[in-house]
This record gives C-alpha cells, sequence and structure tokens, in this order.
C-alpha cells in the first residue's frame, strides 16, 4: 500500500465522503453536541476512536465468518453487537488503565455505542472492497471528517448566537438552514477523488 | 432448516462472547472503590442534582476524598450534611449559605397574554422552539412547569400561568433554574428577600405593550438605591444580592411593581 492511496483514501473520508455532511449519518450529534466546542471536539475524538475499534473488530469478523458462510445479510445486527459490547470493554479497560482519557471522553463514549456514522463506517467500506488496511485508514479519516464537521459547525453557531435571527427562524430552524449550508459548501468535493 | 441454525448459532455465540468477556473484564479491572467515598456518598443527600457542579453525588464523594474540595458545596444537604461530611474527613465544615430559586417573572394571566393557541408539546422547551414561546412577550414564563417536572422537593408549581416558588420547600438545588429555557429562574441566597421579577431585555416601550408587569427600564430604583446594589442591563434592573440590604426603598418607586418583596418563607425565617 503506497503512501499516495493513504493519502487519497484519508482524504476522501475527511472532505469527499464526509460521513455528517456528505452521506448525512450521525447528525444527532452533530446537531446536539455542536454548541460549545470542547463538548464537540470531545465528542468527535471519542467517535473517531470508537470508529477505528470498530472497523477493527468487525472487519474480521465479516471476512472470516459471514462472509464464507454466505450470512452477508446478518451484517447489520452482528455489527451492532460487536460495537455496542466494544464499547462497553474500552470503557471498562479506559476506566482502568488510562484514568484521563477516560475523564476526558466522559458521557460521550457510552452515548456513540448505537451512533449510526460508527455503523455505517463499518458497513460502507464493503462497498468499495478495502483491505484491512485501509479500511483502517478510512475509519480514521470518517473520524477526522467528523471533527471537521463539528468544529466547523460549532463555529457557525457561536456566530449564530450573537446575530439578529428572525423570530420564527430563531433556534431549531435557524440551526437546520445554517447545516444545511455547510453540507452544501461540502458537496463543492463531490467527484475530486 | 439448516439454513437457519447456523446464523442463529453464530449470532447467539458472538453474543455469549461479548457477554463472556465484558463479565471477565468488569471482573478484572474493576476499579476499587474507597471505602471512604462510600461513607461520604450514604451522608449525600443522593438527589443528583449538580448543585455542588460535580456530576452527581458519586462524584462529589470522590472528589471530597481524592482532590479534598470544599465541604460545603452540597445546598441541598445544607449545615447538617456539611458537618456530616467534615467529620467524617475530620475538617471544620464552615457555613452553607441556604439558598433558594427565585422566578424572575410576574407575566400571570391577566398581565401579559398569549399570540397563538399552541396544541404542541405540553413541555416548555418545546413551546419555546416554536416561534420562541406562546406568549407576546418572549422572555415570559412558557407555564407548562418543565421546572415542576425536575423539582425533586415539590418545591415549585405552576400558579396563574407562571411558575411560583415554596421558600420553604426549595433547597436552592438550582435543577428548575437548569431546566428553565428561558433561564427565568435565578438561585439567590434565601436572606435576599427583594428581586426583580422581570427577565425581559426588550426595551421599554415594547415590554409595556406586551406585559403591564414587565421591567420598563426606567432607572428609578437605581437612583433611589442608596447602596448602589441595583444596576439596569439591557432594559432590565437587576439586583446584586450581596449590596443588598433589604431596604425596600426600591420597591416603593417602581412604577410597574415589578420589584418585590413579598417572599413569604422569607418573612418566616425573620420572624
Amino acid at each position: 500500500m503506497d503512501l499516495s492511496k493513504i493519502g487519497i483514501i484519508l482524504l476522501s473520508g475527511v472532505l469527499v465522503e464526509n460521513f455528517v455532511l456528505a452521506k448525512f449519518l450521525g447528525i444527532c450529534p452533530f446537531l446536539g453536541v455542536s454548541k460549545k466546542l470542547d463538548s464537540a471536539v470531545g465528542m468527535s475524538i471519542a467517535v473517531t476512536f470508537v470508529m477505528v475499534m470498530a472497523t477493527a473488530a468487525t472487519y474480521p469478523i465479516y471476512a472470516n465468518i459471514l462472509e464464507p458462510n454466505n450470512m452477508g445479510y446478518l451484517q447489520t445486527i452482528v455489527f451492532i453487537l460487536v460495537i455496542a459490547a466494544l464499547v462497553q470493554l474500552v470503557e471498562t479497560v479506559l476506566k482502568k488503565y488510562v484514568k484521563s482519557l477516560y475523564q476526558a471522553l466522559g458521557v460521550y463514549l457510552p452515548l456513540i455505542t448505537t451512533n449510526c456514522a460508527v455503523l455505517g463506517v463499518t458497513i460502507l467500506h464493503f462497498d468499495k472492497g478495502y483491505s484491512f488496511g485501509e479500511a483502517l485508514i478510512n475509519a480514521l479519516g470518517a473520524g477526522l471528517g467528523f471533527l471537521l464537521a463539528m468544529v466547523l459547525f460549532c463555529g457557525v453557531r457561536t456566530k449564530m448566537e450573537s446575530a439578529k435571527i428572525t423570530k420564527s427562524f430563531a433556534g431549531i430552524p435557524i440551526t437546520l438552514l445554517a447545516a444545511s449550508i455547510v453540507s452544501l459548501a461540502f458537496m463543492g468535493f463531490s467527484g475530486m477523488v | 432448516m439448516s439454513g437457519i441454525v447456523l446464523p442463529i448459532m453464530v449470532v447467539s455465540l458472538i453474543g455469549i462472547g461479548g457477554g463472556v468477556i465484558l463479565t471477565i473484564a468488569a471482573k478484572y479491572m474493576a476499579v476499587p472503590v474507597n471505602e471512604r467515598v462510600t461513607e461520604i456518598r450514604e451522608v449525600l443527600p443522593g438527589a443528583n442534582c449538580g448543585a455542588c457542579g460535580f456530576a452527581g453525588c458519586d462524584e462529589y464523594a470522590d472528589k471530597l476524598i481524592n482532590e479534598g474540595v470544599a465541604v460545603n458545596l452540597c445546598t441541598p444537604g445544607g449545615g447538617e450534611v456539611a458537618q456530616a461530611v467534615g467529620k467524617l474527613l475530620g475538617v471544620e465544615a464552615g457555613e452553607v449559605v441556604p439558598m433558594a430559586a427565585i422566578v424572575k417573572c410576574a407575566g400571570m394571566c391577566g398581565k401579559t397574554s398569549y399570540i397563538m393557541d399552541y396544541q404542541g408539546p405540553r413541555t416548555c422547551e418545546a413551546c419555546n422552539f416554536f416561534y420562541q414561546g406562546r406568549g407576546s412577550c418572549s422572555h415570559a414564563c412558557l407555564g407548562f412547569g418543565d421546572c415542576v417536572n425536575v423539582c425533586q422537593y415539590n418545591a415549585i408549581y405552576i400558579e396563574n400561568g407562571i411558575a411560583v416558588v415554596d421558600r420553604e420547600l426549595c433547597t436552592g438545588c438550582g435543577m428548575c433554574a437548569k431546566a428553565c429555557p428561558n433561564m427565568l429562574i435565578n438561585i439567590v441566597p434565601k436572606t435576599s428577600e427583594v428581586y426583580v421579577a422581570c427577565s425581559s431585555t426588550d426595551k421599554g416601550a415594547f415590554t409595556r405593550k406586551v406585559c403591564s408587569a414587565g421591567c420598563i427600564g426606567c432607572r428609578r430604583c437605581e437612583k433611589t438605591c442608596e447602596y448602589g446594589a441595583i444596576t439596569i442591563t439591557d432594559n432590565l434592573a437587576s439586583i446584586d444580592p450581596e449590596k443588598c440590604t433589604n431596604c425596600g426603598a426600591c420597591v416603593g418607586v417602581c412604577p410597574t411593581k415589578v420589584i418585590r418583596s413579598d417572599l413569604p418563607a422569607a418573612q418566616d425565617e425573620t420572624a
């Protein structure tokens, strides 16, 4: 696997196929936790971490158990099971050995157990036929893309707080509008890779 | 038949495997909980309200032991809990200032009006999302009682369309202040009796139009106060409880009677 390929996979994960802004997965944390910068960054780092771990755990199960036995249709339920157990395990391990990281991730870790972006990352890369290593890089790229989207949108929301917004748009409506405009900007990347 | 057996086996095996790994992990990686933390945790009220500034009673107990934070942070528990915790830790408890919630809105039925017949979910939060609420004043109490739902001491209730605090039951935990989407509820020392019952930062003329019990920012109270405790910011008077002496001079001059000193339980305390 040469360096340019790694770069392309990473870039496509961050920009072209941004999970939040181009694939519309993981919208719940995107709207819910993007009010403050520190919680947005905390959430994104936790998501990135779980995405990579989940891909590392689910890829071998799919390739070695499900695929050879023609049980591809079990993918979704098995992956959810594995991700849920994995997040619990990661939480226990972190609590014991890496207390500082555990405290930094805080409530966000259990929150993302059933985040659709995490499930999406583990499933969608099969369409492209990535190898194990490529799938891991793809997961890392997707996580970084999530971080980018969160930080960008957090900036937009902070600006919006001081803006004078028409009464009928205040609150959720203007947030959704702003999200769609940020998403439109990311559409500009489509077809690049 | 064989088509269904294998998938069932695979899913159950993965499930059981996950369960076994988690159980083993929980057993071997359990972080031993300090016995003294458990002791202190039992003394704390257990409301998990977060008034101390930590995520709950468990975290406060943990911080008390491991980081030596102050023992008098628990407002719901008051002096009793502070002393009990201090005894366990062998430190002086210090004083706990009793706090209580005040609702900074007096827009009850008859004083202000609704601009719509709101039919959505019956919570303040939902109503506030919808065109900033049903009241003609966007800072008004929405009256659906999100604060009532979170109060663990039954100390707040809705009367005449606005929230009212029972000062005797209120522990000042601040759960209601967090629940109010319009941020109308403040936590102040129980000793301060004078408060501004309005949160509107709209211009005086507009406030006057939509509500007969709103602060219009006329500055009469600011000029009257001898102690410099009242300041007007964004067309709204606010009282600094540290400077206020409860003299009540401002109550008399307020043209819309929005500065009040009629807190029932506060009078009981002085008696």
